[in-house]
């Protein structure tokens, strides 16, 4: 039966991922570009509810909330100075200023408050609970649990709402959006921050699972959940999703026969695989045009 | 109701448009046609705010456009319907509807509007839970069309519509277009296909290289020898 415990936390620790790959999904969607300060945004979320728990003695929801808030304000902030003037310069050149702007986020981070790990605290029981003679860690339900919650309510804005269709719209051709009355530069900005929304969530989530943070800590995270919304299929939502929850089970499983120093290996072995036998991901489909 | 007057586009070096004027009148049919490259779709992009003139002025219904935004323009009843059709392919005719009355908040005549638009097409209401990307070329060609309406245009612009079309299709969808025009809508097409366009056409511009040489009645255009050399295959 640990083999389901081990499920469950690979799932929970897969949940982690899939929520920072859908902002890279969703934002490579919209405007065709990797956007590598994501895990930075991530780093500042889980920041954002440490300091919502120790100094505003939030409790786990409501800083969880203020890391969203926090996070989709950063995120278009980040969309308005650095990548709004180079939609129409080229791909390579986007691609650099992510990485400038992912540095400048963890060294201004690291100038304020100093490198340092810092200790989360624990705001949500640690328990295991016991089902049909299965232990399960009352932390990784919880995890999962808030993850389904969001993710539905993505399906659901993105589905459903005018923004939501406005921004498939944009995604899918940003001149006939336009023809259609969509303001694409506020199209891309909710993009934006829905997707750092979700990053700001899993910061929380991982602050609280893995009790450390520090400000380097966006990067491994971040370049998994890269891999994560490869693996699925980057720029489709729910291959993001699927792609994070297997890229946690298979680390968990890797540690759990014994190769924890492979952890971080597998993810890179996963994406060297897909990139090889399939290019476009799981959920991903050679797009055929009709003449 | 439109006055495109002397106005110069250009793509980087190239010299699109060169000091093109027009005009359409509320309730006609003009058509603007030329061959590939001419400059045709480059002037509804202008008109619809896509691309920018660098001189010149555009007035609709006696207000200058030219700097407006694309959304404002939509707003103030000019309908672009793109070349090649550009529907959302992954979104379902329903929903390619939908976004073609984005700015629009009246739920009702929305509602109204897209029953009328089913009327007119038909084939879109069987299809209209399929995605817009498993349509064959025409019935995209009618959702472009239709969605293009469900923004409530009093001008519409309609780019090349029978492009890839069979000979039957093209003419079904020139009658529907000509319905849409009886029905109050202003109509600026633009089209390769000469013959199609003068039948149904009141007016018409003929544009080669960016510069309008030709303009006129379009039945008399029909039979002008230099048009009939050139777009008419001869004879």
């Amino acid at each position: 039966m640990e083999w389901i415990q081990q499920l469950v936390n690979g799932i929970s620790l897969g949940s982690i991922y899939a929520l920072i790959a859908l902002g890279y999904t969703m934002v490579y969607g919209i405007i065709k570009l990797l956007n590598f300060a994501h895990g930075e945004v991530f780093m500042i979320g889980a920041f954002t509810g440490f300091y919502g728990i120790t100094f505003l003695n939030l409790s786990f929801i409501p800083a969880l909330i203020l890391a969203m808030v926090v996070c989709s304000i950063l995120g278009m902030l980040i969309e308005r100075v650095a990548y709004r003037r180079l939609r129409r310069s080229t791909r390579i050149a986007a691609l650099i200023t992510a990485i400038g702007v992912s540095l400048f986020i963890q060294y201004v981070m690291i100038y304020f408050r100093g490198a340092t790990p810092e200790a989360y605290p624990d705001i949500v029981p640690r328990q295991n609970i016991e089902f049909l003679g299965i232990k399960f860690n009352s932390q990784a339900l919880f995890i999962l649990l808030i993850t389904i919650i969001l993710m539905i309510l993505l399906q659901y804005i993105v589905h459903r709402t005018k923004m939501g269709k406005a921004m498939r719209a944009v995604s899918l051709d940003m001149d006939a959006a336009r023809l259609m009355g969509i303001n694409v530069d506020n199209t891309i900005s909710a993009t934006f921050a829905i997707g750092s929304a979700l990053a700001g969530a899993a910061g929380v989530i991982f602050g609280m699972y893995y009790t450390s943070i520090d400000p380097l800590m966006g990067l491994l995270p971040g370049i998994k959940a890269f891999v994560a919304a490869v693996l699925g299929g980057i720029g489709i939502i729910p291959g993001a999703m699927v792609g994070g929850f297997i890229l946690g089970i298979v680390e968990t499983g890797v540690s759990a026969l014994g190769y924890s120093n492979w952890r971080d290996a597998a993810a890179f072995i996963i994406l060297i695989l897909i990139l090889i036998f399939r290019p476009s991901g799981i959920f991903g489909k050679n797009t055929r045009e009709k003449v | 109701m439109l006055k495109v007057d002397n106005i110069n586009v250009y793509y980087g070096a190239i010299h699109a448009l060169k000091g093109v004027s027009l005009e359409v009148n509320a309730g006609e049919i003009v058509t603007l046609i030329g061959a590939n490259g001419a400059g045709k779709s480059t002037l509804l992009k202008t008109l619809s705010g896509l691309t920018r003139p660098k001189s010149g002025n555009i007035e609709y219904e006696g207000n200058s456009i030219v700097k407006k935004r694309v959304q404002a323009i939509v707003k103030d009843g000019i309908s672009h319907v793109p070349e090649g059709r550009r529907v959302f392919p992954t979104m379902s005719v329903t929903e390619n509807l939908e976004l073609g009355a984005f700015l629009r908040k009246d739920k009702k005549g929305i509602q109204k509007d897209m029953e009328h638009v089913f009327e007119l097409f038909p084939r879109l209401y069987e299809r209209r839970k399929q995605l817009a990307g498993t349509l064959s070329g025409g019935e995209q060609q009618m959702l472009a069309i239709g969605r293009g309406l469900m923004a409530k245009p009093k001008l519409l612009l309609l780019d090349e519509p029978s492009m890839g079309l069979a000979p039957l299709l093209v003419k079904q969808i020139f009658n529907i277009i000509e319905m849409i025009n009886q029905e109050g809508t202003t109509i600026l097409l633009v089209e390769q296909n000469a013959n199609m366009a003068l039948s149904i056409a009141n007016r018409a511009y003929v544009i080669e290289t960016g510069k309008v040489v030709l303009s006129g009645d379009a039945k008399e255009l029909q039979t002008s020898e230099l048009v009939r050399e050139a777009y008419l295959g001869g004879a």
